[in-house]
């Protein structure tokens, strides 16, 4: 199947996400430039981190606003998965296709170190090849990924069962200081009311070969082919 | 057509979290500056518009804020205009 990666100005985890998704059997990953206006008929959508337009405004206001995103939200709207990670997450909250906000961290600091998180939902396109309340090891690295929503919408994610990961301990336990970035309960990656968009801070891209010290990352792009090569609907 | 000059102040919603706006209020606690209460940094865009009246320079510049300037869920903003009659807008 085919699944594209979206290059914005100052993306760059793009070529990680393209080399992850290439690693995973079944899938030829493709970009696109974000001056393009069509997705040409691809099966899913990767908005990779980085700082799109250099994160001027606010981390991904403007990218939001580039051509593809276009595309990129009728492709959403109309069922199609969508991966953003990281900066990808931050635009998918710009662009509405996400409930909430990304804030500064609280510590200041741009953090960028292995994190833990468990896995809250097995129900997605993203994580079926988990189990509910496996534990993965991922990097974070981002200055601005404290994850805000007002209540309503917190109670919403939760009753929905749409927090899909939360950072967690090694063992699986909640605790302030294994939450990086004071995120609003532990959120680390949540998914849109049709479970078709998923939005994460940390990069499983950055956790699919032994080199780079995990694996846990494989999961999402291979529940992802799995998804899609049943042609079901979560 | 006039040109309006118009200041958009965008800040972080009062009661967020804002740790830029902490870390300042600290380091005028340590300058000595005793009873700053609470300090929030946000941004001032200052633009140059050109419109017919200083209703519609405002109006266009409350669109801009909701589509762009300020996101909702985090960020209040305030828009003062003012006209600028240096300049004879087309």
């Amino acid at each position: 199947m085919r699944i594209a990666v979206i290059t914005f100005p100052g993306s760059n985890c793009d070529h990680d996400c393209y080399r992850a998704l290439k690693l995973t059997d079944g899938v030829a990953p493709e970009f696109r430039w974000h001056r393009d206006t069509d997705l040409g008929g691809v099966d899913a959508v990767v908005l990779p981190g980085g700082f799109s337009y250099g994160d001027y405004l606010r981390a991904g206001a403007i990218a939001r606003f580039s051509p593809i995103m276009e595309a990129v939200g009728a492709f959403a709207r109309a069922g199609g998965p969508v991966v953003g990670i990281c900066n990808g997450f931050q635009v998918l909250c710009e662009s509405g296709l996400l409930p909430g906000a990304l804030l500064r961290n609280p510590s200041l600091r741009f953090q960028s170190y292995p994190v833990h998180i468990r896995v809250e939902t097995t129900a997605t396109p993203f994580t079926s090849q988990y189990r509910k309340g496996q534990v993965l090891q991922v990097p974070i690295a981002h200055g601005e990924g404290s994850y805000h929503a007002p209540p309503e919408v917190l109670a919403e994610l939760e009753g929905d069962d749409r927090i899909v990961f939360r950072y967690s301990t090694a063992d699986g336990g909640l605790a302030p200081e294994a939450n990086p970035n004071g995120s609003a309960h532990h959120i680390a990656g949540i998914v849109n009311e049709g479970r078709n968009v998923l939005g994460m801070m940390p990069h499983p891209e950055r956790a699919v070969e032994e080199l780079l010290g995990s694996t846990d990352g494989r999961g999402i792009f291979q529940s992802l082919v799995h998804h899609l090569s049943a042609g079901a609907t979560p | 057509m006039s040109r309006f000059n118009v200041e958009v102040r965008v800040i972080p919603r009062p009661g967020l979290l804002d740790p830029q706006g902490k870390a300042v209020q600290h380091a005028l606690d340590s300058l000595g500056y005793a009873g700053v209460e609470s300090v929030r940094v946000g941004k001032l865009l200052a633009l140059e518009l050109d419109a017919d009246d200083a209703s519609a320079a405002r109006a266009v510049a409350e669109e801009m804020c909701r589509k762009l300037l300020a996101n909702p869920v985090t960020e209040d903003f305030r828009i003062q205009v003012s006209k600028d009659d240096s300049v004879e807008a087309e």
